[in-house]
């Protein structure tokens, strides 16, 4: 518990996104904890983004899985443990190894990760193992694997401050990856380092970019061998690095010219404009230093692999690449994303950047002394949920993920959990999408509770510490794929205990027989003591020899992974989309994320001050298919693909490439009626990397005929039936959720109070504007409020918030409820005193104060008194009360 | 010479026009003003506060009988007129030396209205009194002292203020009104429905849809037979159904007369020199029975007087009670047939607003409980002004929709 102590600030790292940023967390002794940046992480230097800074938000226990549950009943952790073995031991026996699945996830610490990959392939002795990173980063690995010979990033951060051009390729990182954005944009400020965005929407990042270039959905290939192209003719490639370190190029240039030979052909296949594709190449080609980032706009796509290495091409062409301030750079969207790949937990690896050939099957199987070591790649993620659903997989333990709402097909997917004999999660929170439909459901210890490693987009190798005890009876998830591997008779190899001990065979692994064949090699950390991991600084691998401290570029000189040691320029066919647009399914739907969530929500979404960037699943259309398509800004749009529906708010926004729309990925049936956006991807992946095309799915959208529109603010979760549409997000007092109805109740009235508090009711009704407003009051406390119209309209959310804290709620506070609104300057008149001209008490005694000291003054004054006179007896009171209350003061 | 006025009828509306005219022309007239009543004028909307010992009988005067002196006004109380002469321009004044001449250059007539009685058995008997004069609540004050039960017959205004001030002396009320809903003039149904809670909260107990067929008794009152059997003892029965123009000069003075005395728009009645003002005139057939017409009135006609152009164009009547401790505005049309009607409610605090609108113009409001806006919605009716610009938040009152 030494870490656990109150007010002992402790290190560790984000559990959000690649950038790893460090973190320093002091418990506050009651579960909670301050959150501030740690200036010594060479990520960020002390800097948080919204979402990092708002992590102490996110750490209550409301919504934890805090014992092992059965079949919704709660068990303890053996009769948990011994029902997962034995019936993982029972479906292996009687349909083999092969029937059994791990969907692992980037959130997983990397001992987790180990041991549950050690467990799977080594032991059970099935192949499917895939995780969460196959949406996210498996082009990007399978672009490393085939340019350089391993999954290898070959830049680090600092060269984002180094170079002299920038280029984000399918990144919105101003929202992605806030901290290396920031970082950029320093040096864009400082240094005038020039920022080109290629994306086909104009997204927040390109209010900081010197050029944007809104390409087409699946065509940045055709860009990049464009500029491929142009170095050859402009004679801008390096001869000397192309001849001493790499293979291929000719091939790869002669297919580039063939389909981008001229800034015409370009521009008709990228839809952009020649001007901006010359600007492009002749920045990228006289910059003397260049980093090329991409994220998922690259990754998430049927094309991803031959998009990242037609960027690594242009980087190899010119010897860009491990250089100070020079190459290319992926940006990973989960905090161990990176830690995953090391261990091996993707289908189409082994362990430690070690794949299938005999060599490496032998090795691996002697370290780990493995009895069942599996002999090929297992299925990648979507087509292990196909297995699911086709009955060919029969067991399936999520770790960490919750592919009912992220995989494509999430309807498809989440039925096909349904069909499972065993089903086991392990979960930080009692409900989602996922979950619901499990088994068994086993509390895994969250970020603040587990121990183990991260490595983030710069091969950075950094601590997660716990600084919270374990929540109820949750358990790191190492803990609990040790104890299922005793169980299942594996005691021996999976003795591990404490997490040192697990990452110090995993650095062990990487080492075993390397020899500086295997540029994943951890060889200086092999033997940690216990302390020295505690205290481990951020360190970036490869660091294999004593007394190194890490690698920071690789491949400046050659040395690539490949067995003759040189890079591969890959030659990049002409890209199609895995679906095109027709006359059913006119537009390309695109998807991503929002500055201030992450994911599915499970852990941003507790936070209600990051729920107030935006607080509804959306659509963004550009106007003029929004005036084709009759969609009206704020008014819900249905959107319609072959394998599914959603339900979302449209935003016109002229950032949107016609013919495109964009929804952000984020929410589940856990806070919206219909706006799993996974449920409308397709399930068409990459050929290479198995990665879905997430990023362009055709379909249709339509407006969704409502009769009202309504929010509802509560400090309860409010029990509504038969919405067309429902959206919740967290407040500081309980729950703004926006709905509408097809249609509206007879009586309004008699209707709120199916969902509404008891209490006093407030209400506004204005039939003939299709206006209505209720509210619910407790002794001056609002419980909850609603309004109702036949348009999208809201009330001023965040003064209602404040409406929510406060206790002694007036008359003029209770009318501004249903209002909807403040109104500067009402003052509260107090008791009305004179009735014909509505002069409180309170304006009166004001009066008497600045000198009225007669009825005749005050009626000069304020018109008091001065019509029927009925409150002349009261004002002579008010006056003879203030003539006491001074001669009081003067004694 | 300076002109001589004779204004008949010290009450509220009499005596604001002494006070508009000799503001406005100070030492120009020679008035007279003559009261009936033994007292100077005084507020006859605070009886109810008067009747409930809130206030004392110094509280309920208006002017002192010196400010009359000090404006170079005679003043006589406790004198009914007897005789108009239009023709010769005179009055006759009942007094103790059995009755004086006084000549005017101009009259003006503002002898008020008098209470309805029922007439029913037992109506006569001791201890059935109206609600209209100090006399009147002394008298009730006599009752109350005893502590018997009282009954108020009729829920207007006038009853309501009346059960409520005798409900407040400490006096077990019960109200009793032939229609279904309280104030059934003023108020919506819905709106009486918040009335009739707020004043059984009070202690009051309401009966609606009930008449009454007898008061029973041997000398003194007794009890109330309503139609349906219901008997209800009591020693005090208040009749609040109304009141009457009170004409009677007028009629003898050969003036035309309706409901009460016509008027034009300069407030002359068909006699040449002769006026009217106040609840005793009917202008385009209304008897107004409040007293801001009254004063509207006054004003009008003492500007006339002073030689500055003015006419009276009418009144929209707004119904304003005041001292029940429930406040209580109405005005205007609040009938719900085609117009777009905008409701709100308070159930906590008790408070109902309805507001009335036909193309694009406030029609009618009716307030119960809060009455705040309410001289602003008035204002939007009399002005007939476009209220489209702000309907969002009209109903939310004037400083929300100065804002939008």
């Amino acid at each position: 518990m030494e870490n656990t102590e109150t007010g002992k600030a402790v290190r560790t790292t984000c559990p959000y996104c690649g950038v790893g940023c460090g973190v320093i967390a002091t418990p506050d002794g009651n579960g909670g904890a301050t959150i501030a940046g740690d200036t010594e992480h060479p990520a960020n230097f002390g800097r948080l983004c919204s979402k990092g800074s708002a992590l102490g938000e996110t750490l209550a226990l409301e919504t934890r899985l805090l014992h092992p549950e059965i079949d919704g009943q709660r068990v303890t952790w053996d009769a948990a443990l011994d029902h997962v073995s034995s019936r993982i031991s029972d479906i292996k026996e009687e349909h083999g190894p092969g029937s059994i699945a791990f969907y692992l996830s980037g959130q997983l610490l990397t001992e987790d990760y180990y041991v549950a990959n050690k467990l799977a392939k080594g032991f059970i002795g099935t192949p499917h193992v895939d995780t969460n990173s196959r949406l996210c980063m498996s082009s990007s690995v399978a672009g490393h694997k085939r340019a350089f010979g391993a999954d290898i990033v070959p830049q680090c951060y600092d060269d984002l401050e180094l170079a002299d051009l920038i280029v984000l390729v399918g990144s919105n990182a101003a929202w992605c990856h806030p901290i290396l954005y920031q970082r950029i944009q320093v040096a864009r400020a400082e240094r005038g380092v020039r920022v080109v965005v290629i994306d086909p929407r104009r997204t927040a990042t390109c209010e900081g970019a010197d050029l944007h270039l809104p390409i087409e959905p699946g065509k940045d290939s055709v860009l990049w061998n464009g500029l491929l192209v142009h170095l050859a003719d402009k004679g801008l490639v390096d001869w000397r690095f192309i001849g001493d370190h790499t293979d291929g190029f000719p091939e790869a240039l002669a297919e580039a010219r063939g389909q981008a030979g001229s800034i015409a052909s370009i521009a008709i296949e990228t839809g952009l404009n020649g001007i901006d594709i010359e600007t492009f190449f002749s920045w990228w080609s006289e910059a003397p230093k260049v980093v090329s980032c991409y994220s998922q706009g690259v990754n998430q796509s049927a094309q991803g692999t031959d998009k990242v290495n037609a960027i690594i091409n242009c980087h190899l062409a010119t010897g860009r690449i491990g250089k100070i301030g020079s190459g290319p750079l992926s940006l990973t969207g989960q905090p161990n994303a990176m830690g995953g790949r090391e261990v091996g937990g993707l289908a189409n690896m082994l362990a430690a950047h070690m794949g299938f050939s005999p060599a490496d099957r032998s090795r691996v199987s002697r370290f780990w002394q493995a009895p069942n070591l599996i002999t090929d790649e297992g299925l990648k993620a979507v087509q292990m949920f196909d297995a699911i659903a086709d009955g060919r997989i029969k067991a399936l333990w999520v770790m960490g993920t919750n592919p009912a709402v992220s995989l494509p097909q999430a309807d498809y997917v989440r039925a096909a959990l349904c069909k499972l004999e065993l089903f086991v999660v392990s979960e930080n929170v009692v409900s989602n999408d996922t979950a619901a439909e499990a088994g068994v459901r086993l509390p895994a210890a969250a970020w603040g509770e587990k121990d183990g490693t991260v490595t983030n987009s710069e091969r950075r190798i950094s601590r997660q510490r716990k600084f919270l005890p374990l929540a109820g009876e949750a358990r790191p998830d190492w803990w609990i794929l040790s104890e299922v591997a005793k169980r299942l008779g594996y005691e021996r190899y999976f003795a591990f205990e404490s997490v040192s001990d697990i990452f110090r065979e995993h650095a062990s692994l990487s080492h075993f027989e390397n020899g500086g064949t295997r540029p994943f090699d951890l060889g200086v950390l092999t033997d940690l003591s216990p302390a020295s991991y505690d205290q481990l600084a951020p360190v970036q691998w490869p660091i294999s020899q004593p007394g190194a401290s890490g690698t920071e570029r690789l491949f400046g000189e050659g040395g690539f992974a490949t067995p003759n040691g040189r890079a591969r320029f890959v030659t990049v066919r002409m890209p199609k989309l895995a679906a095109e647009v027709n006359e059913a399914w006119p537009f390309v739907l695109n998807t991503g994320r929002v500055r201030d969530q992450w994911h599915t929500m499970t852990r941003t979404g507790l936070s209600p001050r990051l729920w107030s960037h935006i607080s509804e699943p959306f659509v963004e259309v550009h106007p003029s298919d929004a005036e084709t398509m009759g969609l009206v800004q704020g008014q819900l749009a249905e959107v319609e693909t072959a394998s599914g529906k959603a339900v979302l708010r449209t935003l016109i926004n002229e950032g949107q490439a016609p013919g495109s729309i964009f929804a952000p990925i984020h929410w589940s049936g856990q806070n919206s009626s219909a706006g799993r956006i996974g449920a409308l991807v397709h399930p068409f992946t990459d050929p290479v990397s198995g990665q879905p095309e997430a990023k362009a799915t055709p379909a249709r959208i339509s407006p969704l005929g409502v009769a009202y529109y309504g929010v509802v603010l509560s400090r309860v979760v409010p029990q509504i039936d038969d919405l067309a549409y429902w959206a919740r997000s967290a407040t500081s007092f309980g729950w703004t959720t926006h709905i509408a109805l097809r249609e509206g109740p007879t009586d309004w009235g008699a209707w709120s109070k199916t969902f509404m508090p008891d209490g006093e009711q407030v209400s506004f009704e204005d039939p003939s504007s299709n206006l209505f407003r209720v509210a619910t009051l407790n002794s001056g406390r609002l419980e909850a409020v609603a309004y109702f119209a036949s348009k999208p309209e809201l009330p001023s959310l965040a003064w209602l918030a404040s409406i929510f804290e406060r206790t002694d709620l007036t008359a003029n506070d209770r009318r501004s409820v249903l209002a909807g609104r403040p109104i500067e300057g009402l003052a509260d008149e107090g008791d009305i005193i004179c009735v014909c001209f509505q002069v409180g008490a309170h304006r009166i005694r004001e009066a008497i104060r600045s000198g009225c000291n007669s009825v005749e003054d005050i009626g000069c004054a304020l018109r008091a008194g001065t019509n029927c006179g009925s409150c002349v007896p009261e004002l002579r009171r008010l006056l003879s009360d203030a003539t006491s209350v001074s001669l009081d003061a003067a004694e | 010479m300076r002109k001589r006025i004779a204004v008949v009828g010290n009450g509220m509306a009499g005596l604001r026009f002494v006070e508009e005219l000799v503001a406005a022309a100070p030492g120009q007239f020679d008035i007279t003003v003559i009261g009936a009543e033994p007292q100077p004028a005084y507020n006859r909307v605070l009886l109810s506060p008067l009747l409930a010992g809130e206030i004392g009988l110094e509280d309920v005067s208006l002017k002192p009988a010196d400010w009359y002196a000090a404006h170079g006004v005679t003043l006589l109380t406790g004198a009914p007129v007897t005789v108009l002469d239009t023709y010769n321009r005179s009055i006759i004044v009942e007094n103790a030396d059995g009755g004086m001449e006084i000549y005017f250059d101009a009259c003006v007539l503002a002898t008020g209205s008098n209470p309805i009685r029922l007439t029913l058995p037992g109506d006569t008997l001791d201890g059935v009194l109206t609600f209209r004069t100090t006399a009147d609540v002394d008298a009730m004050s006599q009752f109350a002292q005893i502590g018997q039960p009282a009954v108020v017959i009729g829920g207007g205004l006038l009853g309501i203020e009346a059960a409520y001030g005798l409900a407040r002396a400490g006096i077990p009320v019960t109200l009793v009104h032939i229609m279904d809903r309280l104030m059934e003039r003023q108020l919506d149904p819905e709106g009486a429905l918040y009335l009739k809670g707020a004043l059984e909260a009070k202690g009051i107990r309401v009966i609606l849809g009930a008449q009454t067929k007898e008061i029973l008794g041997e000398t003194r009152v007794e009890s109330v037979i309503l139609s349906d059997g219901q008997k209800i003892d009591c020693g005090l029965v208040v009749m609040a159904v109304g009141v009457q123009a009170n004409t009677k000069l007028a009629v003898s003075a050969g003036l035309v007369i309706g409901r009460g005395i016509i008027v034009d728009e300069g407030l002359q009645t068909t006699a040449p020199n002769i006026f009217a003002i106040g609840e005793c005139a009917e202008y385009r057939g209304i008897c107004h029975g409040l007293v801001e017409p009254a004063y509207e009135q006054a004003k009008v006609l003492a500007d006339c007087f002073a030689g500055r152009t003015s006419a009276y164009g009418g009144s929209v009547p707004a119904a304003n009670l005041k001292v029940s401790g429930v406040p209580v505005f109405s005005v205007g049309n609040f009938s719900s047939d085609d117009a777009e009607v905008l409701v709100t409610r308070d159930a906590g605090l008790e408070t109902y607003r309805k507001l009335c609108v036909r193309e694009g113009q406030l029609v009618g409001a009716v307030l119960v409980g809060d009455t705040t806006d309410a001289l602003w919605y008035l204002d939007l009716i009399r002005s007939g002004a476009d209220i489209t610009a702000f309907r969002d938040s009209l109903a939310f009152g004037r400083a929300y929709a100065e804002a939008a």
